[in-house]
Parts: C-alpha cells; sequence; structure tokens
C-alpha cells in the first residue's frame, strides 16, 4: 500500500444561504499517494474549489464543511481549531490560485514576503530565510532573484507572478501543494512553462500535488490518477491512462468529445453536451446528470446511482457505467 | 479560384499614447486581405494586438497610419458621415457575453435596438417579428423575450449577443474571443451555432481567439500574431501541419494535449516572457525569445514573403 499524502473521506461541504443548503460537495472521498499528481475536472459551478478551500481550511460563512474527514499525512483536519489549521496551512501544505494577485501582499516587496512565510513556520534566523528565499527563487526559474527579490507583485508579468505564488508555496516544503486553476489565466506558452515547473518541482521532491482545473489538456499532461466531478459528486475516477482511454460516464465522454483534436480531421460540427448544468437547490430527483444525458433511462430520472468499481481503481457513477 | 476580396488593410498601424511621450506599438504594419465568406483567424498570445487590429479593421478605432478597403472603398478616407452605410456591414461579437449586454433592457429590446437605430421595420410588430425570427436562429425561445440578462446562463447570453449581431444582416462579423468565457460543453454549442449562421445570413468572420483549437475548427486561414505584427498567414491545416515561423511552431507545442501518453515527451518549451510594445525589440520583435535568431533577424524586420503555400515573416523560415 502506497503511503497517502491525502486521504478525503465521504467529505460533504456547502452552503447556508437564505434558499437554503447549497451542497457544493457531497459526499466526495479522495486519495492522494505520496509524490503523485492527482486531478480533479469538471465544469465551472461543479464543486472543484470547494474541496480545495474545505482541505485548506480556508472555508468562509456561510460556507462549512458538513462531514466526513481529511486527513494530510495520517492527520485529521476537519475539526481542528483555525490556529492549529494556520499552523499547517503554508507548511505541510500550500495553494496557489489562479489568479496569484489575490495572495499576494501588494504593497510588500514580493521577496519579504516570501521571508516572512518561512519565518513564521521555521526557526530560522533572517539571513538563512533570505538565502532559503533566493534558493527558492532561483529553483522556480525566476532569474536576477536579487532584483525580483525587492520587486512589488504588480511590476511582475503574470507568468513571473505565478512562479513568485509557486516559490511562496514552496518555500517550506510541503507535502501537498494544491493548486487551483494554476494556468488559466496564462499564455498557452508561459502556461507550458509552469506546468513543466511543477511537474519537476514535484519530482524533485516527492511532494504531492492535487491539481484542479478544466482543461483536459492540462489534466492529461499531469495526472497519474484523475476524478471526474459533475455538480459537488465524483462521477468517474480512475488512473489517467484508463479514464482517457476507457471512459466509462457520459459525461466523462461528452467532456472529452467536444475537446478539439489537433491533428485529426476536422468534423463539420463538434459533438456538443446539450442543456446546462443544473441548480444546486433543485438537483434532479434521479442521477444529476440525467437531464443532459441521451441515454438516460427511466430509472435514471427517478433513482440516484453509486460509485461503482468497473475494474480495480476504476470507479463509475452510472447505471449503465461499462458501456459508454 | 479568384476568391473575392472583402476587407484589405495595408501598411495598418495602430499606436496608443503612454506614460512618458512614449507609444503603445499595438499593430505596427500590417498588410491582411479578408476574402468574402470565410472565417480568417487572427490568433496570438494576450496584449498581441488582436483586439486592436480587429477593431481597427472595422473603423471602430481609427488608424494612426495605413488604409483599410471594405469591397475597394477606402473606409479609413471617409467621413463620419460617409462611413455610416458601411458601419452596419461590420458587427462585433464580444468575449464577455456578461458585460456587453445591458442590464438594464429586455432581450427584446436589446436585439430590437440595432434594427430600430437604422430603420429597418416599419412598426413594431414588425420589429418584434423580427427579433423573433432571430432569437429562434440563434436557439433561444421566444416565450424568454421580456427577460433580463441576468436570468440567462453564460451560453445563452453569448448567443443573444450573436442574434443582436446578425440583426442588421452585416457582411463582416468580427468575433473577438467569444468562447474564451465559456465551459467546453457550451463553447461547443456557440461555435456550432456561428458556423450555422455563418451558411444561413453569409457571413464572413474575422475570428479572434488565443485558443489554437478552437480556431482549427472555426477557420478556413489564419494569421498568427506576434507582438503587434503578423509572423505567418495562411490555410489552416497547412500552418497547423508544417508550421513554418518558429512561433508558430511553439505556439502549436505548448498546446497541452489531452492525451496522457504524449505526458513524458519533453516538449520543447519557449523561454522568457514577451516583451513590452512599448519597447519593441529592433529587428524581428520575435528574436528575443526565438532559439534561431541571427544577427540579422535582430537588425532587420522581417517582411511577409510567400514560401510553401503560405505567407511567413522570418528570414529564416524554410532554413530551420
Ligand atoms: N457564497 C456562496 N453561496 C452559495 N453558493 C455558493 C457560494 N459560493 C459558491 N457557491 C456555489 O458552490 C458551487 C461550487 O463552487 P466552486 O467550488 O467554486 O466551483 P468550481 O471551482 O468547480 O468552479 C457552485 O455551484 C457555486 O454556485
Ligand atoms: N486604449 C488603449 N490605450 C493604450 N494601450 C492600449 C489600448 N488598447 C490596447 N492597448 C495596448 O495595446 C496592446 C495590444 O492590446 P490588444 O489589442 O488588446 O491585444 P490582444 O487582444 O491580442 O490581447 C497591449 O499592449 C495593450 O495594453
Ligand atoms: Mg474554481
Ligand atoms: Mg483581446
Amino acid at each position: 500500500m502506497d503511503e497517502l499524502t491525502l486521504k478525503i473521506e465521504h467529505l460533504c461541504s456547502g452552503f447556508f444561504t437564505e434558499r437554503g443548503y447549497v451542497p457544493a460537495v457531497d459526499d466526495v472521498s479522495l486519495e492522494i499517494p505520496k509524490g503523485k499528481i492527482v486531478g480533479i475536472v469538471g465544469e465551472s459551478g461543479c464543486g472543484k474549489s470547494m474541496i480545495a478551500r474545505s482541505v485548506m481550511g480556508l472555508l468562509k460563512y456561510p460556507g462549512r464543511i458538513t462531514g466526513g474527514s481529511i486527513q494530510l499525512a495520517g492527520k485529521e483536519l476537519v475539526g481542528l481549531k483555525d490556529r492549529q489549521m494556520q499552523a499547517i496551512r503554508g507548511c505541510d501544505m500550500a495553494m496557489i490560485f489562479q489568479e496569484p494577485m489575490t495572495s499576494l501582499n501588494p504593497v510588500q516587496p514580493v521577496g519579504k514576503q516570501m521571508r516572512e512565510a518561512l519565518l513564521l513556520h521555521k526557526s530560522v534566523d533572517k539571513k538563512a530565510a533570505r538565502d532559503e528565499v533566493l534558493r527558492m527563487m532561483e529553483q522556480v526559474g525566476i532569474s536576477e532573484p536579487e532584483k525580483r527579490y525587492v520587486s512589488y507583485p504588480h511590476q511582475l508579468s503574470g507568468g513571473l507572478r505565478q512562479r513568485i505564488m509557486i516559490a511562496m508555496a514552496m518555500i517550506c516544503k510541503p507535502k501537498l501543494l494544491i493548486a487551483d486553476e494554476p494556468t488559466t489565466a496564462l499564455d498557452v506558452t508561459i502556461e507550458a512553462q509552469i506546468l513543466q515547473l511543477i511537474r519537476n518541482l514535484s519530482r524533485q521532491t516527492g511532494m504531492s500535488v492535487l491539481i484542479i482545473s478544466h482543461n483536459l489538456g492540462v489534466i492529461a499532461e499531469m495526472c497519474d490518477s484523475v476524478y471526474v466531478m459533475y455538480a459537488g459528486k465524483i462521477v468517474e475516477q480512475a488512473d489517467a491512462l484508463t479514464l482517457f482511454d476507457q471512459r466509462s460516464h457520459p459525461y466523462t465522454s461528452g467532456l472529452m468529445a467536444s475537446v478539439i483534436d489537433l491533428e485529426a480531421p476536422v468534423a463539420e460540427r463538434l459533438p456538443a453536451i446539450g442543456g446546462v448544468v443544473p441548480n444546486l437547490l433543485h438537483l434532479p430527483a434521479g442521477c444529476a446528470f440525467a437531464p443532459r444525458c441521451s441515454r438516460a433511462s427511466e430509472r435514471c430520472k427517478t433513482e440516484r446511482p453509486e460509485l461503482r468499481e468497473l475494474a480495480p481503481g476504476h470507479l463509475c457513477r452510472c447505471f449503465e457505467g461499462g458501456n459508454a | 479560384m479568384e476568391r473575392e476580396v472583402l476587407l484589405q488593410a495595408t501598411h495598418l498601424v495602430k499606436e496608443f499614447p503612454a506614460k512618458g511621450h512614449k507609444r503603445v506599438h499595438a499593430v505596427s504594419d500590417i498588410d491582411l486581405t479578408v476574402y468574402a465568406g470565410e472565417t480568417l483567424a487572427l490568433v496570438g498570445e494576450s496584449g498581441c494586438g488582436k483586439s486592436t487590429l480587429g477593431r481597427t479593421l472595422i473603423n471602430l478605432i481609427p488608424a494612426t497610419s495605413g488604409t483599410v478597403k471594405f469591397e475597394g472603398v477606402e473606409l479609413t478616407a471617409l467621413s463620419r458621415r460617409a462611413f455610416e452605410p458601411y458601419r452596419r456591414q461590420m458587427q462585433l461579437i464580444f468575449q464577455d457575453p456578461y458585460a456587453s449586454l445591458d442590464p438594464r433592457m429586455t432581450v427584446r429590446d436589446i436585439v430590437a435596438e440595432p434594427l430600430e437605430t437604422h430603420r429597418i421595420c416599419q412598426t413594431r410588430e414588425e420589429t418584434t417579428r423580427r427579433v423573433v425570427e432571430l432569437l429562434e436562429a440563434v436557439g433561444i425561445q421566444k416565450e424568454f423575450m421580456g427577460r433580463y440578462p441576468h436570468q440567462f446562463s453564460g451560453g445563452q447570453r453569448q448567443r443573444i449577443g450573436v442574434a443582436r449581431a446578425v440583426a442588421l444582416r452585416p457582411k463582416l462579423i468580427v468575433c473577438d474571443e467569444p468562447v474564451s468565457a465559456l465551459d467546453v460543453s457550451v463553447q461547443s454549442q456557440i461555435l456550432n451555432l456561428l458556423k450555422d449562421l455563418q451558411g444561413e445570413f453569409n457571413l464572413t468572420y474575422l475570428f479572434i481567439s488565443h485558443d489554437l483549437s478552437v480556431v482549427r475548427f472555426m477557420a478556413d486561414r489564419v494569421a498568427v500574431m506576434f507582438l503587434g505584427r503578423l509572423c505567418e498567414v495562411g490555410d489552416t491545416e497547412l500552418i497547423y501541419k508544417r508550421p513554418l515561423h518558429p512561433y508558430t511552431r511553439f505556439l502549436l507545442d505548448a498546446i497541452p494535449k489531452a492525451d496522457p501518453r504524449l505526458k513524458d515527451e519533453e516538449k520543447q518549451l519557449l523561454q522568457g516572457e514577451i516583451p513590452s510594445p512599448i519597447d519593441p525589440p529592433a529587428g524581428c520583435r520575435f528574436h528575443t525569445r526565438c532559439p534561431y535568431a541571427t544577427n540579422w533577424c535582430r537588425s532587420e524586420v522581417p517582411q511577409l514573403r510567400e514560401l510553401d503555400g503560405r505567407q511567413v515573416a522570418c528570414h529564416m523560415a524554410g532554413e530551420i
């Protein structure tokens, strides 16, 4: 059995709003073995960021974890006090976001911000901390680190800011890095650089990575295994090769069909998934995907399918699963 | 086959003032032809001047210098008044269906507005009838006419934006990143719609996108831009199969491929960042990032030239 960096079991979290409870994450279980890169893919609003924020302990009122367990290297996180979570955040696990500006302090030079993050968690003197920051900046491919050390975030390009974010996340050598759409705001040539960087850092340091993306290309290039989410639930999970080769859930198939191949002959029309994502406040009685599914039966409209194991490690939430 | 030219730009330049008496060289000396009935894509990374070129081409913003001809008429030389009849021939669809529709107007009024401004219909009833037809064409039920933009999903809002753009039966539509803000499944719906309408309304598209996959589906021809200049222009299939400009190659190579088998292939990545359009590099603007750059590239601007069935602006093309 591989050593698990992250083990999420039956996680439920959502929002208590005036109009009712919004079940943004519903009974999600997910595992990340040490040194592996695991992906969550799904369209906007399906609950990907909510999982990330639940793990990081960053949910804000009216959002809250309502059930389940999250273990980081064997240690239970659900139920910890804010102070205890703060000690873990940025130290044992760290997160990078789509828009680095949201988590960088605009009025402080980036080097100083990184040094302070380090001093908060590790007992080193200021000089040693500065050296470590410069070393980390170099490791994430920032040229002229001494010069960048004193730059303010707004003086940097989007790509450089994302590198700073990664350096900051890596500074305490976390066991787990959560990357929520880390390249969505970047141009494709810069995206490729950042993805390669994350992959190399994971290889070199044995760090586990949870990468969240709506882009199947990013998922295919990065992940050892993949979870597909729809309306708050995992609908399919498998190692990356199995998922791409033997996708079984109609939603997974639909997502993959909408990816435009760069080499295959161009089709006259693109396969599209009709309809729209359901409102989480008024989920259908049966399978949440049934209203958009071309293969839905009567049973799919009235009964909710459970995740079933099609093969070891390959799970699918569909009555028909196995013959998509 | 002789293709009919719809729009032609010659030595087109657009500069914006910047701090300290400097200028942003957003579009520099561009020659580009758009043929009637085709979809021509403009691709390149953010800030390379796609939107500016699109807007300058349809005279929505004035060119700094150079000319644009539409059906042989020099738009850049027309007075505001003389340009009026041409304005309705050229429409724009925006990336953000949230920001581009007036939140206080009903869908009926949003689509009716251009018809009313240009006095296309005689009566209110006739206008409404036209609006219903247009909404039907883009897949919005007429029952929804009285609703406001916020009551629709992103994809539906983009459909409404499309209905408004085709209302005046324009010849040319500039689609500026029309699906970039949408989820993939909805993205496919809108791309299919745009293709259907092209046939139905005889449209020519200038399709702006940073997404090369989308462009491959939509475009007959593609024009690759880098920092205000064109790198390569030609048939989509040819350019995707055999790109000659190093920048085109890097762009195509950088796209994350949805195939986990390719995961361990080491890509050759483009290093460095995009230079500033305020102080663009001399010579070829790509030379600071180009692994093949020579002294020639650093000193002399490469012009577009014919090579292997397309146009390419690279001194080294064909030899690298
Ligand atoms: N403050 C909030 N109140 C109620 N619902 C919310 C709130 N914030 C987010 N949600 C809902 O939670 C769901 C999950 O959101 P999120 O995790 O951000 O999705 P993703 O990251 O997959 O795009 C969405 O459907 C969203 O509408
Ligand atoms: N109104 C403006 N004033 C000053 N600079 C502008 C203006 N519009 C665009 N620019 C600059 O021109 C360059 C090209 O911009 P744009 O055409 O929007 O690129 P793209 O659409 O390819 O992302 C950018 O550097 C941008 O900052
Ligand atoms: Mg998100
Ligand atoms: Mg633009």
